[in-house]
């Protein structure tokens, strides 16, 4: 590890800790319908979509209907989206007529798209035509990430609600939060990033004769304007098939730096909106501690474990030391303007969020530097997280380990002044386990029959690692992947790599609604449940949510459930690869 | 609401949604960029003599095609070609064929695999068959892992300066330039960290081929 790399991480995050509070307190007012400075642009468009979309936003939403809200909101986009991808042949913005993908593999990006995930069976620049990427991909990369902003808010509201069920207006929550915070940032973004070589163009792909003579082809296409929003939403699905690795995408260090802070900036600021909301500062930068520990913890295994090397390097000679001119580590899979620092940095914030976007192979990480990802993933993504998820199953933590520190101290658990009960904590724990039991049951299922093993790639434990990834990753809605699985009958140039693998296809599909959907009805009704929950006054029984040991015993419930439950699957697959130099 | 009503509200929603987020949106970026930024926009084309030759941020093959008995040789389909000595060559590549930007992918090559090593050692293996003989001290141990590694895009336009060094040795000998000259240019096409923290130093290896040929008129 050098100086220069680690200088690197902290001006990143001293960064994110300044945004925290701004943004937070910003998003604070959006959401308790206080004055904003964009309403006097915005105001009266956001009235106009209210009498488009004919919504009373007037009416506040009990859980139940908030939820149904948000379901039948989703249904609407599954339903847009998959007609948009399936009918390519009849788009415009399609230079190089692509034909749509078959319905296997369209149904699993539509879900994944829908549910924030933005897992990818498809090669971005061989299958989809711009109109897909813009009117498709992209607006769900918008909405996807304002359900959960939405569903985050309204377990706040349930949590500090002191008279009666509502928990706020969906239609309202999600124009505002489009209108007011996604939109402003993605179009202030977009331009940065083209102005440092992203690229936005609706023109033809590109055909070129070298300096050699010879003859070579470049996808191109509105590149920035999706960019933006895949890291700002967490959403992570990109433009081309490379991802955050492709030159167009992601082209230099400062970039690569740019498109984290958008990743992290949302899901870090929410814990000061929560804050702001709850009435307690305090009780925001706990949860924010919380996280930066388990940030900080996985960057370091990530970057000190590339910078080691793998054993196939070591054994075909190769040595991985750091000298002048040379990054040393292992570059297999990365990109050189970002070397070992940058892509450790870059993918533990991409996958300690919902966001899945990568700048460098996973499937070629170290065994230990493989972890580090399904570690990420394994919390339940709650180091910050997805934007809005991460802190709804954050929340769903603080309940747990209020409950957990209440019967060690004998005491009744009380969060913010509420009586925890044993309603709150069935639903808490049910929100909390959906998602590994989908994902460890789908692994099995994809391990123990052939039409799961044809996908893999490596032989050995990195198969496994590459199987377990792919369920851990779309039940999390992270998107991320060790891309040997099923990559290898894609990409291939005239849009012939859309192939689907019809059991990959439905399982990942299966896990990625159920456990997006799943949790999010979870934590509807916890809301609905502590909302109008009488509140009694701090006293000296009470047990702190702010401090320091608060922290440490979060950080303790989210290893013990959340990691623990993968640490058979942890041990077959990256750990068995870091503890030898074997070769499978 | 009723769930009829809010069945209705759903739709108009995602409607207006994809009207402004898929459609105003993307166009009206691209509009602006068009206008503000057209060179990064439309991505950083070179042309040489009028021709488009390239992008200087995607990385491209300096290559020729193996010819054998007046034909070019394919494997499945796709011509072989070998490296052009006279050229910097770029970062070993896992698309099909190598640096193709139409259809990028990652290696996906495990950490512990045999399969890798295999790799990675042919990709050693060439790299001094090409370099060695004009670098008579390089061996297996001084090769930069940038140069055995394959990239993650497929598509790396710069690789290391130690790369870039070594290479030099090569191109200088056979273009019959003083090969301080040849160092000269690398650090002129040697990009640094963004605002001096971010990212890793590297040398964009079109602009430094397309310099070379301009220096000695494409010998």
């Amino acid at each position: 590890m050098t100086l220069q790399g680690w200088v690197q991480i902290v001006v990143f995050f001293a960064i994110i800790v300044a945004i925290t509070p701004v943004l937070g307190g910003y998003m604070a007012r959006v959401y308790t319908g206080q004055h904003v400075f964009l309403a006097r642009v915005l105001g009266p468009f956001e009235r106009g979509i209210y009498r488009v979309i004919r919504a009373d936003v007037r009416r506040e939403q009990d859980w139940k209907a908030y939820a149904a809200s948000v379901m039948l909101f989703s249904l609407a986009g599954w339903l847009l989206m998959y007609l948009i991808l399936r009918t390519q042949t009849l788009h415009p913005f399609n230079p190089e007529g692509f034909h749509s993908a078959p319905w296997n593999v369209t149904f699993n990006t539509v879900t994944s798209f829908l549910t924030n995930t933005n897992w990818q069976y498809y090669g971005g620049e061989t299958t989809m035509s711009y109109f897909s990427q813009m009117a498709g991909l992209t607006v769900q990369n918008f909405v996807s990430a304002a359900v959960g902003i939405c569903v985050a808010v309204a377990l706040i509201r349930g949590i500090i609600g002191r008279n009666g069920k509502g928990l706020g207006n969906f239609w309202q929550d999600l124009v505002r939060t489009v209108l007011y915070v996604l939109l402003p940032i993605a179009v202030l973004g977009a331009l940065v990033l083209v102005s440092q070589g992203a690229i936005q163009t609706l023109g033809h792909y590109l055909s070129f004769t070298g300096p050699t003579g010879l003859e070579g082809h470049m996808a191109v296409g509105p590149v920035a304007s999706q960019e933006v929003i895949k890291n700002l939403g967490t959403n992570g699905g990109g433009f081309f098939n490379t991802n955050g690795a492709h030159p167009f995408e992601n082209p230099n260090g400062l970039t690569n730096i740019f498109e984290i802070l958008l990743v992290f900036c949302i899901p870090a600021s929410l814990t000061a909106t929560y804050g702001r909301m709850v009435g307690s500062r305090r009780q925001g930068w706990a949860l924010f501690a919380a996280m930066t520990v388990m940030f900080v913890v996985g960057v370091a295994v990530l970057y000190a474990a590339e910078v080691h090397g793998t054993p196939a390097q070591h054994a075909a000679g190769l040595h991985t030391q750091v000298y002048s001119g040379s990054t040393g580590g292992n570059m297999e899979g990365k990109e050189q303007r970002f070397g070992i620092a940058g892509s450790a940095l870059f993918n533990t914030v991409t996958t300690d969020t919902s966001t899945g976007a990568v700048n460098a192979a996973f499937d070629s990480l170290t065994g230990l530097g493989g972890a580090v990802p399904m570690a990420n993933l394994a919390t339940g993504e709650v180091i910050f997280g997805g934007v809005g998820s991460g802190l709804y199953v954050m929340l769903l933590y603080v309940l747990l380990a209020v409950f957990i520190g209440g019967l060690m101290v004998g005491r009744t658990p009380e969060m913010l002044g509420k009586k925890i009960e044993a309603r709150e904590i069935k639903l808490a724990s049910l929100g909390i386990l959906i998602t590994p039991l989908t994902a460890l049951i789908s692994t099995a299922l994809a391990i123990a029959d052939h039409a799961g093993r044809v996908s893999i790639f490596n032989k050995g434990p990195q198969g496994f690692s590459e199987t377990f990834y792919a369920y851990l990753s779309q039940s999390n809605n992270n998107g991320s992947a060790f891309a040997g699985y099923t990559g290898f009958i894609q990409p291939n140039a005239g849009n012939v790599g859309s192939h689907g693998i019809t059991f990959a296809d439905l399982l990942g599909g299966f896990d990625l609604a159920f456990a997006r959907y799943a949790p999010i009805l979870f934590v509807l009704a916890v809301a609905g449940s502590l909302a109008g929950k009488r509140v009694s006054p701090a006293g000296l029984g009470t047990m702190r949510t702010d401090n320091p040991t608060f922290v440490v015993l979060l950080i303790g419930v989210i290893i013990l459930v959340g990691a623990l439950t993968f640490f058979p699957a942890l041990l077959v697959g990256p750990i068995v690869q870091s503890l030898t130099g074997h070769l499978y | 609401m009723s769930i009829p009503r809010n069945a209705l509200t759903a739709a108009l929603a995602i409607i207006v949604m994809t009207v402004l987020l898929g459609v105003v949106y993307p166009l009206a970026i691209t509009g602006i960029s068009q206008v503000a930024f057209p060179g990064n926009a439309n991505g950083q084309k070179v042309y040489v003599n009028g021709k488009l030759v390239g992008s200087k941020i995607i990385g491209q093959q300096f290559a020729t095609p193996v010819v054998k008995n007046g034909k070019p040789v394919e494997e499945e389909g796709v011509p072989v070609t070998t490296p052009d000595p006279r050229y910097f060559q770029t970062r070993p590549s896992a698309t099909v064929p190598p640096d193709n930007a139409a259809a990028t992918t990652f290696s996906n090559l495990g950490p512990n695999n045999k399969s890798t090593e295999e790799e990675i050692a042919a990709n050693i293996k060439a790299y001094l068959e090409l370099n060695a003989p004009y670098d008579p001290g390089l061996s297996t141990a001084n090769v930069p892992v940038d140069a055995a590694d394959s990239s993650a895009s497929g598509i790396d336009p710069e690789i290391s300066q130690a790369n870039a060094r070594i290479q030099a040795h090569r191109v200088a000998a056979i273009r019959h330039v003083p090969l301080t000259q040849v160092l000269g240019l690398i650090s002129n096409y040697t990009t640094g960290r963004s605002l001096g923290i971010f990212g890793e130093p590297g040398v964009d290896v079109l602009e430094l081929n397309l310099a070379l040929d301009r220096l000695t008129g494409g010998h």
